[in-house]
């Protein structure tokens, strides 16, 4: 890049005769002109690439000529190698996964009138920072369901489809009838007779996680064959446990817990405690032991550890496709409004489906753009780090590494600039292609 | 005749939602696309929120106290609007951290977007009307640079800054975004100057004008929409970058997104700072967007290599 050999290059592309001056400038004031932002250029741009280029071939202190260790620390080293790796994993899925949505997004908007509406909501994220993106993921991805609204939409789902357990913690008190089971599940002692009252009394239940049908405790009345009792918290605040395996007045039901009769290891009867804690079962539960299933007693469900080690790039992934994925609609759109309608409509004159159509026609159509798409948000998921450097909490940084910001580890805050300058080496290297298919792209054009 | 059948063919593709074909189509097939027509709007609808709810958490976080913050989700204000408060944005503004960095954010962010403007204008007029030896291959160098990664120059940039006493001021973070906005401000540019007619140009140099005149009276009015673009782009560049000014700037001179980062490390602790931080950062770039669409999209558009 010296004027030089620039200048002196034999086979320069011919001046258009078109675009040929038309002030007669000399070279000195084009000179002029040029000078600001060439000197800017070859000072912050070309002399990094080069110095960059060198000091990947020294050692950390930069006196000493190391060949490729540097190089050869980028599979060896473990914190480049799990950043090598998670980079493979982002620019596999980040692009494609924002080009698609893009892409079903542009269609899709075609067919509402509010389509640009649409557009304007999807495609805000662009404006804002990564910093930005990255604060507002955080909170999305608190682990606490009563922060984060990822865990509580996510919880909330779990629990519809998913009995959630209702007596966390519960357990027998003083002088219970009732042991443990083994798996969290509590039974009788003493097998139960038709006829009888039995009382399931356990304690432990925190006043607000008592379920909200929960009414006071009522002790049932004998039955004749059947078996009839009560299972209720058999403790109130303020107030102890009153009569010890007995029901007082301020004690509450355990509305809705599950009670199974077991009789030689198998369950003959089942049922479910009224609001009053009051159940009943049949005669067939005649000489079984009362149990009180594991489930009833679960530790409640709190959702997914987003930022935890395994699923931390994902959820990260998930943020940047959030930001991008208006981009990559905008782009599409364009592309789409480029598309004859005629085109499309003669598809359907044939017959074909709206998927077909979308298949078969638009999609190949589209190609060129989507490709481009792809290929810039590529580029651009190679260079990431404000989203993984803000969104990753200090303990699982090391699992969500990417090369961005190994790169910035180890050039600022370990002090090995030689590996650091080694990993910017390899990120240029793999722009290249593109830096290259740009200069043909363009060279074709100038010449023009 | 030739405008009966343009007209025609220009009708046939219009029916949109099958209204011209409906008479011939079958009740089933219409009330099938009547159902995909709802499940359409239901789906752009639930995408929607998804893509508002996480920007409306950060703004209702922001407008509760701590208290409230430790104590449920955001989403908890529907049922108690009355407990939003501003108190947060007060204490921000009181915090001369925060206020610092945000006035250093602007005066990183307007010098680095008009300098690269006024810088990439004067290249990119040389490089579309004057001629020089060598001036598409010089072109094409800039061009090639357009997809260089910011990471190659950091460390040898901050080692340039260090010995000639830049590091950690306003100028090295302005100067490091100038010479990283230039490949695609000359790119643009030179394209966009390129297609200004011939005749314009010749006849302002007929009236006498200079170059520099012609280049202020008759390139720069004329390159408005592209300098539009290549300025928001920039701009909005700038304000949201915080890996450059994370490594550049110093306590004193770094802006919004770093002053905010140094918080990020007690997330938790500290939302009360976060939210409305990140939200006053958010504020500019929200502005400038909605305010210029248009410019706005064609510029992350043709600078999205970066």
């Amino acid at each position: 890049m010296t004027p030089a050999s620039a200048a002196g290059a034999p086979s320069a592309p011919a001046a258009p005769k078109s675009r040929r001056s038309v002030t007669g400038t000399r070279k000195a004031v084009a000179a002029l002109f040029l000078l600001p932002a060439l000197v800017l250029l070859g000072a912050l741009v070309v002399y990094p690439i080069g110095y960059s280029l060198v000091r990947s071939f020294y050692d950390q202190s930069g006196d000493g000529f190391a060949g490729f260790d540097n190089y050869r620390a980028l599979f060896t080293d473990d914190g480049i190698r799990t950043a090598l790796k998670n980079n493979v994993i982002w620019v596999v899925f980040a692009p494609t996964v924002a080009t698609a949505l893009g892409l079903i997004f542009a269609v899709l908007t075609e067919r509402v009138r509010w389509g640009t509406a649409f557009k304007l909501v999807v495609f805000m994220p662009m404006a804002i920072s990564m910093l930005a993106a990255g604060i507002i993921f955080r909170l999305v991805y608190d682990q606490d369901p009563d922060k984060g609204v990822a865990n509580a939409v996510w919880v909330g789902v779990h629990d519809t489809f998913a009995q959630s357990s209702a007596f966390p913690k519960a357990h027998p008190g003083r002088e219970s009838p009732l042991r443990a089971a083994g798996g969290g599940a509590f039974i009788t002692k003493e097998p139960v007779r038709t006829g009888q009252v039995v009382t399931l009394p356990l304690v432990g239940v925190a006043p607000d996680l008592m379920p909200d049908d929960a009414e006071r405790a009522v002790a049932a009345r004998p039955e004749d064959g059947k078996i009839t009792g009560t299972t209720w918290q058999d403790f109130t605040r303020g107030k102890g446990v009153g009569k010890l395996g007995g029901v007082d007045a301020s004690e509450l039901g355990y509305a809705g817990m599950k009670i199974e009769a077991v009789k030689d290891g198998k369950v003959v009867a089942s049922t479910t405690a009224a609001g009053d804690g009051t159940f009943t079962l049949p005669a067939a539960a005649d000489g079984a032991q009362l149990r009180l299933p594991a489930d009833n007693f679960k530790e409640p469900y709190n959702g997914l550890d987003w930022l935890g080690p395994s699923l931390v790039t994902p959820a990260i992934i998930g943020s940047y496709v959030w930001m991008w994925a208006g981009f990559a609609m905008v782009l599409i759109a364009a592309g789409l409004a480029g598309v004859p309608r005629e085109l499309l409509e003669a598809a359907r004159v044939d017959g074909a489906n709206e998927w077909q159509v979308f298949r078969r026609v638009t999609v190949p159509l589209l190609a060129p753009v989507l490709a481009v798409v792809t290929v810039t948000l590529m580029i651009n998921v190679l260079k990431i780090f404000d989203l993984v450097f803000i969104i990753a909490p200090g303990s699982s940084q090391d699992d969500a590494n990417v090369l961005a910001l190994e790169l910035y580890r180890k050039g600022f805050s370990e002090d090995r600039p030689g590996v650091a300058s080694a990993i910017s080496v390899f990120l240029l290297l793999l722009v290249i292609p593109v830096m290259w298919f740009n200069i043909r792209r363009l060279r074709r054009e100038v010449r023009r | 005749m030739t405008a009966d059948a343009s007209s025609l063919t220009k009708a046939a593709p219009e029916p949109r939602a099958g209204t011209a074909g409906a008479g011939r189509r079958s009740l089933g097939s219409r009330l099938a696309e009547g159902v995909s027509g709802g499940l359409v709007r239901v789906f752009l609808i639930v995408v929607g929120l998804f893509w508002l709810v996480p920007t409306i958490g950060l703004l209702l976080s922001s407008l509760r106290t701590p208290e409230d913050m430790a104590a449920s989700g955001w989403w908890k204000v529907f049922t108690e609007p009355s407990r939003l408060t501003f108190g947060a944005y007060e204490e921000l503004l009181k915090n001369d951290d925060i206020t610092t960095s945000l006035v250093n954010t602007v005066l990183i962010t307007v010098p680095a977007t008009v300098l690269v403007v006024v810088i990439g204008s004067l290249a990119g007029y040389a490089f579309a009307w004057m001629e020089f030896p060598g001036r598409d291959w010089w072109f094409l160098g800039v061009v090639g640079l357009l997809v260089v990664p910011v990471q190659v120059a950091l460390i040898p940039i901050a080692e340039l800054f260090g010995e000639i006493g830049l590091f950690g001021s306003i100028l090295g973070v302005i100067l490091f975004h100038v010479g990283f906005g230039l490949p695609f401000a000359v790119f643009l540019l030179r394209n966009f100057f390129a297609e200004i007619p011939r005749e314009l140009l010749e006849a302002a140099r007929l009236d006498g004008a200079g170059e520099l005149r012609l280049f202020a009276r008759v390139v720069m009015p004329l390159g408005g929409p592209a300098i539009a673009s290549l300025g928001i782009f920039q701009f909005l560049w700038v304000w949201n970058d915080m890996l450059v000014a994370l490594i550049f700037s110093d306590s004193g001179s770094q802006p919004i997104t770093v002053a905010l980062q140094t918080q990020v490390r007690q997330f938790g602790n500290n939302i009360d700072v976060l939210a409305p931080g990140a939200f006053i950062s958010m504020v500019i770039p929200l502005a400038v967007f909605f305010a210029f669409q248009r410019q706005f999209v064609s510029g992350v558009m043709a600078g999205a290599v970066k």
